[in-house]
């Protein structure tokens, strides 16, 4: 009875709470048939913003997938002084609010910020422009792929490497025959999260881009552009794309974790 | 400084992450922290202490808390039926619980604000019933609660499926009631996950912003979230204020990360001295 009870309050919140807004954006973003939907796809502002969007995702990703290459190899592989200090540094950015992430950039690349003098006497832009939203999604994202690895890479230790080591192999030759292995599908899991919030970032790149309409207008971006227009389909339209990344991020997930072997099964779930 | 290793490369890994974490994140945050400090203490208490700050403060504090009350009870609710529950639906319920983290937060906020909207599917019956939840304060906290959901769910139910029935079926053997077993047995052993999840879902909260500002309405003193007002300052060229503004919200931050740790810590010795 009390089973009962539980799961029918469990499951009647669910579907009124998670599940209702997919529901709405497949039905909003449609209702005009699936014909009238892909038209306005190839609207210039919403292909262009898809555009942008990729091309972030393109130079973001492979970039924090080194970083965490690097940061988890540092922090598994080797006892040094500052270890659970640089840990703690790699989830940071975690903690803190995009907002402040973008508003601390204009701090640094602004025209008021601490190179802002510099990057105007050799004219480069930053802010405001594309190079910021490149930087400000790595900000976010930075801690996606090696929060994936490191607790993996503990748990397999050193044993490998340092026998692949005493045999005679070089350290890329190491790194890439017996770590990278071992560690693929996490860096998989972890390179999918990250895409999936480079591609869906909004406050951080909403600081730091300007919102120039045509220019530095990332698909959250031209949703928001798009609402205040009172363009609705137009925006369910940019955000069912955006719901196709988080549905095919959620499936692969699920995939890696029943495939991905014993590397992600031990505990795939966590976050 | 480090022990000796046969495993090459530690001065190049160590390099590119001390390097990469010093431009890309540590840069940026002392810079900030720099320029809220350039602005001298009695400005900075102005700006602070201003009442479209202060309300916007309390705002965004009261209906993180708000949420996060929501979630603590749904939440532990929802760990629960998965870890313990065997049903139909079981694997889509597990998968929905992940679209909060996998959807981007404006796509988030536009279907809430959809949903909620005087006319919308939700909206139009509770306007009927005298509840507004669109451009009110309500609509920032269900926004909230939507976007950090799974921190509770997914902190708990990997506790409670460690947990294993049988502890529950020996208490049972012995005597105890349903409810005796819930607050003797079960509830103390998954209360610090509990707790680190609530205060990870909180701290989430805090710093919220797309799935905010679509629902809120953002009226000064009324619905304006800290984080908008930050936004809203750097847009009026008021760097000092937006400066200002977002230091407050670090400082929330790493608050809310120390309080995270120490119970997670006090998590790992109550888990220790259970062995």
């Amino acid at each position: 009875m009390i089973r009962r009870t539980l799961l029918a309050i469990v499951l009647v919140v669910t579907a009124f709470f998670l599940l209702a807004p997919l529901v709405l954006i497949f039905v909003s973003a449609l209702s005009q048939g699936v014909g009238l939907f892909f038209k306005n796809l190839t609207d210039p502002a919403i292909a262009y913003a898809i555009w942008l969007t990729l091309l972030t995702a393109l130079i973001v990703v492979p970039i924090n997938i080194l970083f965490g290459l690097a940061a988890a190899w540092t922090v598994t592989k080797f006892e040094f002084r500052g270890r659970t200090l640089l840990i703690a540094l790699i989830e940071l950015p975690y903690s803190i609010s995009p907002i402040v992430a973008g508003v601390a950039y204009l701090f640094v690349y602004g025209t008021q910020g601490l190179f802002g003098p510099l990057l105007e006497a050799w004219d480069i832009k930053v802010m405001f422009a594309l190079p910021a939203i490149f930087l400000a999604s790595m900000f976010v994202t930075a801690p996606f792929v090696a929060r994936e690895l490191i607790p993996l890479m503990q748990v397999q230790g050193t044993d490998e490497e340092e026998a692949a080591v005493t045999l005679g192999a070089s350290g890329l030759a190491t790194f890439m025959r017996v770590t990278l292995p071992n560690v693929k599908w996490a860096v998989v899991y972890g390179a999918i999260l990250c895409n999936a919030r480079v591609m869906g970032e909004f406050g951080a790149v909403s600081v730091v881009s300007g919102n120039i309409r045509g220019v530095t207008t990332t698909l959250p971006l031209q949703i928001e552009l798009l609402f205040h227009d009172y363009n609705i389909v137009g925006a369910f339209t940019a955000s069912l794309v955006l719901v196709g990344v988080a549905l095919l991020t959620i499936a692969l997930k699920l995939v890696l974790e029943r495939f991905g072997g014993a590397e992600l099964g031990a505990d795939g779930r966590r976050h | 400084m480090r022990q000796r290793s046969v495993i090459p490369g530690f001065g190049l890994a160590l390099g590119t992450t001390v390097l990469y974490l010093g431009a890309i994140v540590l840069l940026p945050l002392c810079a900030l922290v720099l320029k809220a400090s350039d602005i001298g203490a009695a400005q900075l208490w102005t700006i602070l202490s201003a009442p479209r700050t202060l309300s916007a403060i309390r705002v965004t504090v009261g209906m993180a808390l708000a949420a996060t009350v929501f979630n603590a009870v749904y939440g532990l609710l929802l760990a629960w039926v998965l870890a313990r529950y065997r049903f139909p639906g079981k694997r889509l319920l597990d998968a929905l619980v992940d679209v909060p983290f996998a959807l981007p937060t404006a796509v988030a906020g536009l279907a809430l604000t959809a949903l909620f909207a005087k006319n919308g599917w939700f909206g139009a019956p509770l306007d009927a019933i005298g509840i507004p939840v669109s451009y009110t304060p309500l609509g920032i906290a269900i926004a909230m609660a939507f976007t950090s959901v799974p921190f509770v769910v997914r902190t708990v139910q990997p506790v409670i499926e460690d947990l294993g029935a049988d502890v529950e079926e020996a208490s049972r053997s012995l005597g105890a009631s349903d409810f005796q077993i819930l607050r003797r047995v079960i509830f103390p052993a998954i209360f610090p996950a509990f707790l680190a999840g609530c205060s990870l879902a909180f701290a989430r909260c805090l710093g919220e912003f797309g799935a905010v500002i679509f629902i809120a309405g953002n009226q000064p003193g009324k619905t304006e979230i800290v984080a908008l007002l930050a936004f809203i300052r750097l847009e009026e060229y008021n760097y000092g204020a937006a400066a200002a503004i977002a230091v407050v919200m670090l400082a929330m931050a790493f608050t809310m990360l120390i309080v995270t740790n120490l119970i997670q810590s006090w998590h790992l010795r109550y888990v220790g001295r259970g062995d």
